[in-house]
């Protein structure tokens, strides 16, 4: 028994057929048409395509922002089209990090308060939410920058915030759309190699939308998405 | 839980319309407060008259000395009452008396209406707790006056020395009296006869009885009552005041409870246009909250909350501006008597207790549309706001 290879972990992320339609009024727009993917644990993967190719509506999918017209979306074990808006709420805390283009940060909250809104849907106590929010912050590199607020902050300190955030839960899957849409070269690569911390020491699982090569060459696998066709 | 300082910082963030629903709001509750505050106010101005050994004696049905009448025969038949007590002179402490309404003036092109109270020689004797506090007794059979403490001012002629006009009659004031705050202090007292004459008014409004003792008064009263001899009706003389009071007290509470709840539905409606504008500015950071795993329920808690916030703080303000009246003193007049009475506003704890829950509970109220929103807001819409 000792010598048999251990059974292989089931992946991530596993679509099959699934398709999206949007409906608007009675015209029915078609986004994403028989997507099959599968994206195992401790991947890190990188989709790109032209705008309005459905790269967003993928990741929504995925995240359990958003369910499927059609097709199972299996993600973290979990069949999301079987669940309701609360389990699905409840799903997400438990699984899914968010690192969102434009941030997304509370402007009236500290950065640690900000990085510590995931936690305060765990049981975790006062102190205990205390140490992962200093722990997540000090991995991004801005313990020098707790106290301060989203407006005091630059573009690419409030996305390092927003990262802090997506990991302070310790969640499987940390989904990024466009992390670095907004940020310039240098602020681009902090967060790119963050990503990269993410993956090879926490071994998370990141999906990522990228418009921007530089950003997908640092993924295990890059995703060509067009007019809803994964190719 | 959304953190509650979230709530105070974004309600902060927007001081300006904060601040202005929190002064709408507050000044709901100031109104509200208010009014309950002048009706304890009112309430034990009026209530603190009357004497325990003393009855009122007055028409069957009557509920005031104005619209009641008393016969000189009556007023005989009570004095031989063996349980009435005697005065100093050694005669029956029963006085028949005679209320008419005044209108004085009051100030520039002001008037105002006073009871104005037709004496006989036992009313001063009778009633203890009057007594004078400079000058005299109006003389039997003269025109002179006597001022409750509390008219005096009222018009420069309302003072010892000065002389009043009514009834095309000039009433010069040789004395002020107290009256333990209560309502004889807002009286004018006048010879029965020189003012039944001057109105026209041949019988008595009451009769006055003080007993030898506290404990006659119940069975007095009985006596009264089932005398087939009169249809009276006695009180006890405190009773009678406190439900002058209590019916003035009631019409101020309904009048302003029913005002505060007109007023409440602004208020209301300027917490909901605030609630409204505060999670329409706040729609990405709502719906990045409902992405991160808060359930719609949270969202719902969180602004509901945020708007009983700032109806609390309505509460406050409200609360504090209302006890602030404590330093004003009023005259009015008294519906049930159509006389003047002067009072001030009076607060208790339940006032202030239920001005706050009324002000959090219009902020409450104000947010729950709002937040009904808030909650079913698609998370998607939400994140590209
Ligand atoms: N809620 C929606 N209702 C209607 N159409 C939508 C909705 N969301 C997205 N779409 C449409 O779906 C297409 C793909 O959108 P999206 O996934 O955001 O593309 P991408 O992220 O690749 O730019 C677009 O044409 C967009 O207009
Ligand atoms: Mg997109």
């Amino acid at each position: 028994m000792r010598e048999e290879p251990l059974p292989a972990p089931p992946p991530m992320v596993r679509l099959r057929g699934v398709s999206k339609t949007y409906r608007r009024g009675t015209v029915e727009v078609p986004v994403l048409a028989a997507v099959d993917l599968t994206i195992d644990a401790g991947a890190f993967e990188a989709f790109m395509g032209p705008s309005g190719s459905g790269k967003s509506t993928l990741l929504n999918l995925i995240s359990g922002l958003d369910q499927p017209t059609t097709g199972i979306a299996e993600v973290a074990g979990r069949d999301l089209a079987q669940m309701d808006d609360r389990e699905l709420s409840d799903w997400r805390a438990a699984h899914v990090g968010f690192v969102f283009q434009l941030y997304n940060l509370i402007p009236v909250l500290t950065a640690a308060e900000n990085v510590e809104l995931p936690l305060l849907l765990t049981p975790l106590t006062r102190g205990e939410r205390r140490r992962h929010v200093a722990a997540a912050l000090e991995l991004v590199g801005l313990t020098h920058r707790v106290g301060h607020r989203p407006p005091q902050l630059s573009g690419g300190e409030q996305q390092r915030v927003a990262i802090a955030r997506a990991i302070v839960s310790d969640p499987d899957l940390i989904i990024a759309d466009e992390p670095t849409g907004d940020l310039d070269r240098k602020a681009a690569e902090a967060v790119l190699d963050l990503f990269g911390v993410l993956h090879r020491d926490l071994k998370k699982t990141l999906v990522m939308v990228t418009h921007d090569p530089h950003a997908a060459e640092r993924a295990g696998r890059v995703h060509q998405l067009d007019k809803g066709v994964l190719q | 839980m959304v953190p509650l300082f979230y709530n105070a910082r974004s309600l902060w963030a927007r001081r300006l319309s904060t601040g202005v629903t929190v002064v709408g709001l507050g000044l709901v509750v100031f109104v509200f407060s208010a009014v309950l505050m002048l009706a304890n106010g009112i309430e034990s101005a009026l209530a603190s008259g009357g004497d325990a050994s003393n009855v009122v004696v007055l028409r069957k049905g009557a509920t005031s000395e104005l619209v009641s009448g008393v016969e000189r025969d009556a007023v005989r038949i009570l004095t031989t009452d063996p349980e009435v007590a005697s005065g100093p002179d050694g005669l029956p402490l029963v006085a028949g008396e005679r209320v008419v309404l005044l209108t004085l003036p009051s100030g520039g092109t002001q008037a105002m209406n006073t009871t104005a109270r037709g004496i006989s020689a036992e009313s001063f004797a009778a009633r203890p707790e009057v007594q004078l506090v400079s000058g005299r007794r109006p003389r039997p059979g003269t025109n002179e006056v006597a001022l409750g403490r509390s008219l005096v001012g009222t018009s420069p002629e309302a003072t010892l020395g000065g002389e009043l006009r009514f009834a095309q009659q000039r009433w010069p004031v040789v004395g002020v009296f107290a009256a333990r705050g209560g309502a004889f202090e807002s009286e004018v007292w006048a010879d029965g006869m020189r003012l039944g004459s001057a109105f026209g008014r041949e019988d008595f409004s009451s009769a006055l009885v003080r007993l030898r003792s506290p404990a006659q008064v119940d069975a007095f009263v009985k006596r009264v009552n089932a005398n087939p001899r009169f249809t009276l009706e006695g009180k006890p003389e405190p009773a009678y005041w406190a439900d002058q009071a209590s019916s003035l007290a009631t019409f101020i509470r309904v009048l302003g409870l029913f005002v505060s709840f007109v007023f409440s539905l602004g208020a209301v409606l300027g917490a909901m246009i605030t609630m409204y504008a505060q999670v329409a500015t706040r729609v990405a950071e709502l719906g990045m909250l409902r992405a991160v795993g808060f359930r719609r329920r949270s969202v719902l808690a969180s602004v509901v909350v945020e708007s009983a916030m700032l109806g609390a703080a309505g509460g406050v303000l409200g609360a504090l501006g209302a006890l602030a009246t404590r330093f004003i003193h009023i005259r009015t007049l008294n519906f049930q008597t159509f006389a003047a009475v002067s009072f001030g506003f009076s607060p208790t704890p339940a006032i202030l207790l239920g001005a706050l829950l009324f002000g959090t509970g219009m902020g409450l109220l104000g947010g729950l549309l709002p937040a009904l929103r808030a909650s079913r807001l698609s998370i998607l819409d939400a994140l590209r706001a």
